[in-house]
């Protein structure tokens, strides 16, 4: 076995109120990916923001190759040889692709930048680890894949020895998270010492050769050889109790046909798209980034502009006039980006629940019941498990799941709910919070309600929906009843069909 | 604050008290030390002459609160201000009615600001260059209809929403205090207040939850046209005529003492206390400079070195706030 490069020994930090991390130790070696796991708020994000010198430990010391390290800021961790990939790329959007990866050490000539040089430098690395890109290209006109790849990029031009990846996947969609995987191997082979945090477990099984896993900012075991845990084993260890299927799906009765959605159509999705759903069913919406999901569920709240069909929930038509319409006749959307659509960040977690709050008996004529709004809140947070020290508390400072949930009491709160449509509603969320909305999926379904679940991570749909509706290129593709529902069927009415293309468009 | 009926969620810890209110606590401070200091301060008359002079301002800035909070601007108030005037002064000598006045001028007010909400709204015009448009074209229109001239007030009617005094303060003062009332409660405790720092601070995700935006904004502006017209009539009364050059600046005036009460131009975040505390630094600043016999010129330097410092000062504040 190889010597370890990077160690943590006794690591803590404190934070008002929280233990973010309590005496953690573990190690890496050269030439492996170590796995850190764990749900959001275990302590994996403060360790990475440590190795990448954002924040110091308290307690406790970090060992690069048997050094101790102190860093101050992120470049000293740059300059020890430690690049961080976090899950919100930092890059300058107006700068080409030469440009962002040399920033800070662009070449000059007669003290102006020599473009030319940059790029021919970059053309190289890029090169050098197998990305096809162009270096003149502005950072801010590429895919989020291509930005992620240019970071990577430049971790490997500052050579860095160690190098972190934050949940590098969450925005990817399949065949680009594959050309990712492609180059963690690359550069594991290389010789370089990889930490790689995700929620996603066959990912880490695929990547990772050793690992640790985390809960409430402690240790719970760190294993040699990934390959030789089991599946239950590490679920159990990150949530700290048994879950046996955290689908939870039960077969339930099909009830009347409530939703139906006739010759959609918009700018985005010019063909028309028709489907119906009835009463207490999950419906699930699978189909590779780009297909038209977010689109249609958005078309169908009156987000986007509607340029033909028609929707009829229990026989009345839905107007089209916007969002405010579609929740007045019942249909509820939790968006896809839930900072940038919706949360409203500087709010608390109360006026984030209550926002749509034209509710009966939250308001005495024009004034809003301050108490009832308190009661309202406080009695969502205790439903919904929702972990915040308070209602007050500002909602940005909550996990991604617990900010999920604040959006989901949202329209939970709303009295008069037929139809609520989730669009990725556990991306980027910790398995015990993901058990509990679908849990919760369940539970509106239940009542009677329509729900739609729009999600791009296969097991999922087919987990908890009672069909499935693929998309792609814009179209319906296909239909599966939860009975014939596989991955195989699914993605084959995914994937692009290579007979056809010729004949479409 | 009330406590929490239903659940034995744990308390907040309690926010920092002193950061809270650092800026109330400065203004009382100046206050004490000027009136230590400072000949002729603290004398009922000139009390009562300072909130007299910032009424105007303390008026409108409560709306350009709303305005700035929903993440907008508008830097067409001062010359609604003259329009205003103008219009309610030709108006009066044309017909001699003072509701006719009175009700043209606060009329044309609310469309020039509804004009305004609905370009930035509907027609998706950057708030700066909108307002920025109609700041020259209504102070046009005022040097139009009056030809370039002032024109005289002689109604005792009018003259008096100026000069009429109720229980020794001077009517302007007390419509001013009502503006910081009624906003007070629109911002804290109706659908209104709260859709608006939802608009500002994230309208996409406010527009998803079913605030219905383009008709917020256009109220919002609607409204601070409302009320910056009802500054220009009594501006108008106090000094007896609708003059169509007056209220230069204002604008700037106004978005300093907002800026100074704590309101955020990133929107989403707004205060009326605050505000309030904002339009006082600024009328007893002026006003100690002009017993001080501070020159003119030099007062300009002043207040943009105070707004300056009050920005600072809030920059370190929040930075205060972040982590690492």
């Amino acid at each position: 076995m190889s010597t370890a490069v990077l160690r943590f020994e006794n690591v803590s930090k404190q934070f008002p109120g929280v233990k973010a991390l309590d005496g953690v130790s573990f190690e890496a070696h050269a030439g492996r990916v170590h796995g850190l796991l764990g749900e959001n708020g275990a302590g994996k994000s403060t360790l990475l923001k440590m190795l990448g010198g954002q924040y110091r430990p308290d307690g406790g010391r970090l060992l690069l190759n048997g050094r101790p390290c102190d860093f101050h800021s992120a470049g000293d961790a740059i300059a020890a040889g430690i690049a961080v990939i976090h899950q919100e790329l930092q890059y300058v959007a107006e700068l080409s692709v030469a440009e962002n990866v040399l920033l800070g050490r662009l070449p000059t000539r007669f003290g102006l930048v020599d473009h030319a040089e940059a790029q021919r430098r970059v053309a190289a690395q890029l090169a050098a680890i197998g990305i096809e890109l162009d270096p003149a290209a502005r950072l801010g006109e590429l895919s989020i894949a291509q930005r992620q790849m240019v970071e990577i990029c430049k971790a490997v031009a500052q050579d860095a020895q160690v190098i972190a990846f934050d949940e590098p996947t969450s925005s990817l969609s399949h065949r680009e998270s594959e050309i990712l995987f492609r180059l963690v191997h690359a550069l594991r082979a290389e010789g370089r010492t990889l930490i790689y945090i995700s929620h996603r477990l066959e990912e880490l099984y695929a990547l990772c050769d050793s690992c640790t896993i985390f809960r409430d900012g402690r240790k719970v075991a760190s294993h040699a050889v990934m390959a030789e845990v089991r599946r239950e084993r590490l679920i159990s260890d990150m949530v700290g109790r048994e879950l046996s299927d955290i689908y939870d799906y039960r077969p339930r009765p099909a009830g009347q046909r409530r939703l139906q959605v006739h010759k959609l159509r918009s700018q985005a999705l010019p063909h028309g798209l028709s489907f119906e759903v009835r009463g207490g069913e999950v419906l699930g919406f699978f189909g590779l980034v780009g297909a038209g999901r977010s689109e249609l569920m958005r078309l169908l709240y009156g987000a986007d502009r509607r340029r033909g069909g028609q929707v009829l929930l229990d026989g009345a038509p839905v107007s089209a006039a916007g969002p405010a319409a579609a929740i007045a006749a019942g249909i509820v959307l939790c968006p896809e980006d839930r900072k940038e659509q919706g949360l409203l960040t500087q709010a608390s977690v109360a006026e984030n629940i209550n926002i749509s709050c034209r509710r009966h008996g939250l308001l005495a004529g024009l004034f809003l019941r301050h108490r009832r709004e308190a009661a309202l809140a406080d009695a969502f947070i205790q439903r919904l498990r929702i972990k915040t020290p308070h209602r007050r508390q500002a909602v940005s400072l909550l996990s991604g799941g617990n900010q999920q949930k604040v959006i989901l009491a949202r329209w939970l709160a709303e009295p008069g709910l037929k139809v609520l449509i989730l669009d990725e509603p556990t991306r980027g969320i910790d398995v015990g919070a993901k058990n509990e909305i679908y849990r919760l999926i369940h539970e509106v379904a239940a009542r009677g309600c329509c729900v739609i679940v729009v999600s791009s991570e296969l097991p999922e749909v087919l987990g908890i929906a009672d069909r499935l509706i693929v998309m792609r290129d814009g179209r319906i593709s296909g239909e599966l009843p939860r009975a014939q529902a596989s991955e195989t069927a699914a993605l084959a009415l995914a994937l692009p069909d290579p007979a056809c293309s010729d004949f479409c468009d | 604050m009330n406590a929490s009926t239903l659940t034995p969620l744990p308390t907040l810890p309690a926010r920092p008290w002193l950061k809270e209110h650092s800026m109330t606590l400065g203004y009382l401070l100046l206050f004490l030390l000027l009136s230590a200091l400072v000949e002729n301060f603290f004398t009922a008359a000139n009390i009562v002459g300072l909130m007299l002079s910032v009424a105007q301002i303390g008026m409108v800035a409560c709306t350009m609160m709303l305005c700035l909070a929903s993440r907008d601007f508008d830097l067409s108030v001062g010359s609604t201000i003259a329009f205003a005037g103008v219009l309610g002064a030709i108006i009066l000598e044309r017909s001699g009615s003072l509701g006719l006045a009175l009700g043209g001028g606060l009329l044309a007010g609310a469309l020039i600001g509804a004009a305004n909400g609905m370009l930035i709204a509907y027609l998706r015009v950057n708030a700066l260059i909108a307002t920025l448009a109609t700041m020259l074209m209504v102070r046009g229109l005022a040097f139009i209809v009056s030809r370039g001239q002032a024109v005289g007030i002689a109604s005792e009617g009018f003259i008096a929403l100026g000069d009429s005094q109720l229980l020794g303060l001077p009517l302007p003062v007390w419509t001013s205090a009502a503006c910081f009332l009624v906003f007070g409660v629109l911002l804290n405790h109706t659908v209104f207040g709260r859709n608006t720092l939802a608009i500002g601070g994230n309208p996409e995700a406010a527009r998803l939850a079913g605030v219905r935006v383009e008709r917020l904004r256009v109220w919002i502006f609607a409204l601070q046209g409302l009320v910056t017209a009802l500054a220009g009539l009594i501006l108008a009364a106090r000094i007896t005529s609708g003059q169509p050059n007056s209220a230069q600046g204002f604008e700037l005036d106004v978005i300093s003492a907002c800026v100074l009460g704590g309101v955020s131009l990133q929107g989403g975040r707004a205060r009326i206390f605050g505000v309030l505390i904002g339009v006082l630094i600024m009328g007893t600043l002026e006003n100690v400079m002009n017993l001080l016999d501070v020159d003119a010129f030099y007062q300009y330097l002043m207040r943009g070195l105070i707004l300056l410092a009050a920005v600072l000062l809030d920059q370190l504040k929040t930075r205060g706030g972040q982590h690492g």
